[in-house]
C-alpha cells in the first residue's frame, strides 16, 4: 500500500502544479507579447503613423504559451523537478498511461480553443468551414464512435446498424418539432430516450443471436429504419425529408439578426459565425458527456459486467450475471447516445432526409471504433479525426490538380485511400490504434492489459 | 430441523441429447458441509450432471432439490414441485428446484458457484477485476442499478470497498495477492485454477461445484489445492461437489464418493468402500460385465 500512496497523489499534484506553472508561463508571455505584438504602427495614405491594436495576436500567443507549457509539463514529467515520486514507480505501461492522459488533456485544451484558433488563423470567412466542416463534423463522429464503443468495444456486440438509432434521434427531433412545437433543448433528451427505447425493442428479440448472426440482423434493422423513413411518406415526407427544424438557442436567445437575437443581446455585430461556434461547443459538450458517462460506467458493476461479457459469456452466467439484461443495457445506452447525436445533427442541418442515414454511416462508425481500438476512448477519438478529417482534407487538396491535370478530383479517391489505410493499419496494428486495456480498478498500480489477452467478443 | 440432511438431492436425473443418453436415472445427494466427489471414466456423464445442476442444461427429466437453511420436510418439496414454481421460502430457509432455473439464477439465488473443466476466466481483465465482477449482484443493488453509482453515492462506494476487501481476502487465501493487478490471462496455469476458485468463492456460495480442479496441476500444486479446499470448507461451512480424475485428491479430501459409468451410478459411499468396489474397478480397468465376478474373487483373495 505504501507504493500506492507514493505513486498516486503526485499525479494529482503534478496536474494542478502543471496548470499553475503554465499559468505563470502565460503571464510571462502576456508581459512579452503586450509590448511586442499588441500595437502595430502603420502608415496611412498621408504618411501619418496609425496605431493598430492587435489584441487577438496577444491572445493567441498567450494561449499557445499556456498550452505548450502544459503539454510539456505533462508529457515530460521527469524533466522539471516537480514529480520526483513518479520516477520510482514509473513502469513502461505507467509512462504510456501518463502519456495518454497528457495527450487527452492537451487535446481537450486544444478543442476548447479550437474555434478561436480557427477564427484567428483563417479569418471569419474561412473559420466557418474549419469549425463546421472539420470541428462539428468530426465531433459528431467522435460522439457516435464513443456511443458505439459501448456496444462493440465494451460489451463485444457487433452492431452494424448503429445508424438506425442516429436516424431515430434525428427524426424524433424533427417530428417533435413539427407536431408539438418543441424546441431543440426539449427534443434532445427525448430523442435520446426514444433511441434507447428502440435499442431495447430491437435488443429483446435480437440479443439471443451471437456473432455474425447478430451483425446481420442489426444491419437489416438499420436498412429497415431507412426504408420505413423513405416509404412512410405521410409522417416522414419520404425522400423529400423534413426541413425547417429550428436551430438550438442560447438560453432562449436565437442566433439571428433580430433584436431578440444573441448578437443584439450582447451588443455584437451579427454574424452566422456565432451560431457555428455555439454548435461546436454544444456537440463538444455532448461528446464529452458521452465520454464521461462511458468512463464512469466502466468503473461501475454494469460496465464491468459488459467487459466480462465480452471476455466470456458462460463464465458471466456462472457468476449470476443476467446476460440478457446486461446486453440490453449496453444496447440501450449506446443507442441513447446515438439518438443524442442524431438530434444534434437534425438541429445543426435544419433539414434531414433518409439519404443521411445509409449503411455507409454505420460502416464508417464501426470502422472508427475498430481502427481506434475497441474499448479505447482516446483511440476512437483519434480514428474519428483521421477518418472524417481525412475526408475533408481531401476536398482541400486542390493543388494536386496542378500535378495530375485539371480534371483530377481528389475526393474520388476517398474510398481507395480508406481501403489502403485500413489494410496498412490491420497489418501494422491489427487490434486498432490503442489496443491495450486499462483495468477499471487496481490495488497497487494500474497495469495495462496487453492487446493479445483482451477478447473481442462474439456477439 | 435436520441440519445434517442433504444440501443437494439429485433425483432420477436423466439427460438425453437426441438418441444419446448421457445420464440415465441418476440419483445421489450431497450432504451439508461435506465434500462429495463424482468420479468415473471419461464420457461417464460427470460434467453433464454438473451442467444440469448449475442450470446450463435443462435435464430431460428428474428433480434437483437444493435446500438452504434447515432441512425441509419432503411434503414441502413435493408441494413446491406440484406448484410449478422455481423456489419458495420455508420456515427457516428456502428450497430451490434447480432444474427449473436458468443458469444465472442458480448462481444468484440458489448460491451455487462453479468452475469449469477448461478454465473460464476473463483473461483480458485484471485478477482483481475478475473477483469484483463475481460480486456483480450485490454491487449492482448497492449502485442503485447504476443510478446511484453514476453520481458516486457513498453507499455504493462503501459497498465497493467491501467488495475489494472480500476480493483481497480470497486473493490471500489463494496466494494471489502479488498478482492482483496482472491480467488474469497472464497467470500461470496453476494460478489460473486457483483464481477460478477464488472467483467462485467471491459469489459467497453455499455449494461449490468444481469441475476437475486438479487437472493439469503438478503434484505440489495438487497437494496445495487439496489443502485449500479443506481449509475453505472448514472456515466457511461450505459444501463442495467435486469432479476429479486425480484419485489422490479424491481419496484424501472427499467424505463421499459417487461413481458414474455410462451415465449410470455404479457406486456410492465413503472413499474406502468405493475404492474396493469391484464394479468401480471393473469400470476403470475396462473389464466386461461377465468378468466382474472374477475380479471380485480376485479382490477377496
Amino acid at each position: 500500500m505504501a507504493a500506492a500512496a507514493a505513486a498516486r497523489p503526485p499525479v494529482q499534484r503534478s496536474l494542478a502544479a502543471a496548470i499553475r506553472d503554465a499559468a505563470g508561463t502565460a503571464l510571462l508571455a502576456l508581459g512579452l507579447a503586450v509590448p511586442i505584438l499588441a500595437l502595430r504602427i502603420d502608415q496611412n495614405i498621408n504618411n501619418e503613423p496609425v496605431l493598430r491594436p492587435r489584441w487577438d495576436y496577444v491572445a493567441i500567443a498567450v494561449g499557445l504559451a499556456f498550452a505548450a507549457r502544459l503539454a510539456y509539463l505533462l508529457i515530460w514529467p521527469r524533466l522539471p523537478s516537480r514529480a520526483p515520486a513518479r520516477m520510482q514507480s514509473a513502469s513502461p505501461s505507467d509512462a504510456r498511461a501518463h502519456f495518454a492522459r497528457a495527450f487527452a488533456a492537451g487535446g481537450l485544451i486544444l478543442l476548447v480553443l479550437y474555434p478561436l484558433l480557427a477564427l484567428a488563423l483563417s479569418g471569419r470567412a474561412g473559420a466557418i468551414k474549419w469549425i463546421d466542416n472539420f470541428g462539428i463534423q468530426i465531433l459528431i463522429y467522435v460522439m457516435l464512435g464513443w456511443g458505439l464503443n459501448i456496444v462493440v468495444g465494451l460489451a463485444g456486440l457487433l452492431d452494424l446498424g448503429y445508424v438506425a438509432f442516429y436516424a431515430v434521434g434525428a427524426y424524433s427531433t424533427a417530428l417533435l418539432v413539427h407536431n408539438f412545437g418543441f424546441g431543440f433543448w426539449i427534443c434532445l433528451p427525448l430523442a435520446g430516450i426514444f433511441a434507447a427505447l428502440w435499442g431495447i425493442l430491437l435488443g429483446f428479440p435480437v440479443l439471443r443471436l451471437r456473432g455474425d448472426y447478430l451483425a446481420i440482423v442489426t444491419l437489416a434493422f438499420g436498412e429497415i429504419i431507412r426504408l420505413v423513413l423513405i416509404n412512410w411518406v405521410p409522417v416522414t415526407n419520404g425522400y423529400a425529408g423534413i426541413s425547417g427544424i429550428p436551430r438550438p438557442t442560447f438560453f432562449g436567445l436565437p442566433f439571428n439578426a433580430s433584436e431578440q437575437g444573441f448578437a443584439a443581446f450582447f451588443g455584437l455585430e451579427f454574424t452566422p459565425l456565432h451560431r457555428t461556434i455555439f454548435l461546436f461547443y454544444v456537440i463538444l459538450a455532448l461528446a464529452l458527456l458521452t465520454n464521461w458517462v462511458t468512463l464512469r460506467l466502466r468503473c461501475l458493476p454494469v460496465g464491468r459486467a459488459w467487459e466480462a461479457l465480452r471476455e466470456d459469456e458462460i463464465a458471466c452466467r456462472s457468476l449470476g450475471i443476467n446476460t440478457t439484461n446486461t446486453k440490453l443495457t449496453a444496447f440501450a445506452i449506446g443507442a441513447g447516445f446515438g439518438g443524442f447525436a442524431g438530434s444534434f445533427f437534425a438541429a445543426r442541418q435544419g433539414f434531414i432526409s433518409p439519404e443521411s442515414f445509409t449503411f455507409m454511416e454505420s460502416a464508417m462508425v464501426v470502422a472508427i471504433v475498430v481502427l481506434g481500438g475497441m474499448g479505447s476512448q482516446l483511440g476512437v477519438a483519434i480514428a474519428a479525426v483521421a477518418m472524417i478529417g481525412g475526408t475533408e482534407i481531401l476536398r482541400e487538396l486542390d493543388w494536386l490538380k496542378h500535378v495530375f491535370g485539371a480534371d483530377f478530383e481528389p475526393t474520388q479517391y476517398r474510398m481507395l485511400l480508406f481501403g489502403l489505410a485500413m489494410v496498412v493499419l490491420m497489418i501494422w496494428r491489427p487490434r486498432g490504434l490503442i489496443a491495450t486495456r486499462q483495468p477499471s480498478i487496481f490495488l497497487r498500480e494500474r497495469r495495462a492489459v496487453r492487446a493479445g489477452l483482451v477478447k473481442e467478443g462474439h456477439g | 430441523m435436520n441440519p445434517a440432511g442433504p444440501l443437494l438431492a439429485v433425483e432420477h436425473l436423466t439427460m438425453r441429447f437426441g438418441g444419446l443418453v448421457a445420464i440415465d436415472d441418476l440419483s445421489f445427494s450431497a450432504a451439508r458441509g461435506e465434500i462429495t466427489a463424482i468420479i468415473g471414466p471419461n464420457g461417464a456423464g460427470k460434467t453433464t450432471a454438473f451442467n444440469c445442476i448449475t442450470g446450463f442444461y435443462k435435464p430431460s427429466s428428474g428433480r434437483i432439490v437444493l435446500s438452504l437453511g434447515s432441512q425441509p420436510a419432503p411434503e414441502e418439496v413435493d408441494a413446491l414441485t406440484a406448484s410449478g414454481r422455481r423456489s419458495r421460502a420455508t420456515a427457516a430457509g428456502s428450497i430451490f428446484l434447480l432444474e427449473r432455473m436458468p443458469d444465472y439464477e442458480v448462481a444468484a439465488s440458489a448460491k451455487v458457484a462453479r468452475t469449469f473443466q477448461n478454465i473460464r476466466l476473463f483473461p483480458g481483465m485484471s485478477v482483481l477485476e475478475n473477483l469484483i465482477v463475481a460480486q456483480h449482484n450485490p454491487l449492482m443493488r448497492a449502485s442503485g442499478w447504476t443510478v446511484l453509482g453514476l453520481v458516486g453515492a457513498p453507499r455504493y462506494l462503501a459497498a465497493e470497498r467491501q467488495a475489494i476487501d472480500r476480493a483481497l481476502y480470497w486473493l490471500e487465501q489463494t496466494a494471489l495477492t502479488d498478482r492482483a493487478d496482472d491480467a488474469a490471462g497472464d497467470l500461470p496455469y496453476g494460478a489460473q485454477r486457483r483464481l477460478e476458485i477464488a472467483r467462485a468463492m467471491c459469489t459467497q456460495p453455499q455449494l461449490l461445484c468444481l469441475d476437475e480442479p486438479a487437472a493439469g496441476l503438478n503434484p505440489r500444486e495438487t497437494a496445495g489445492l487439496a489443502e485449500l479446499l479443506q481449509s475453505i470448507r472448514r472456515a466457511h461451512a461450505l459444501s463442495i461437489l467435486l469432479i476429479e480424475h486425480d484419485m489422490s485428491v479424491v481419496m484424501e479430501i472427499s467424505d463421499h464418493v459417487v461413481v458414474l459409468d455410462y451415465g449410470q451410478k455404479i457406486a456410492d459411499g465413503p472413499p474406502d468402500s468405493v475404492r474396493n468396489d469391484p464394479r468401480v474397478i471393473a469400470a476403470y480397468l475396462g473389464v466386461e460385465d461377465r468378468e466382474v465376478g472374477e475380479v471380485e474373487a480376485e479382490i477377496a483373495r
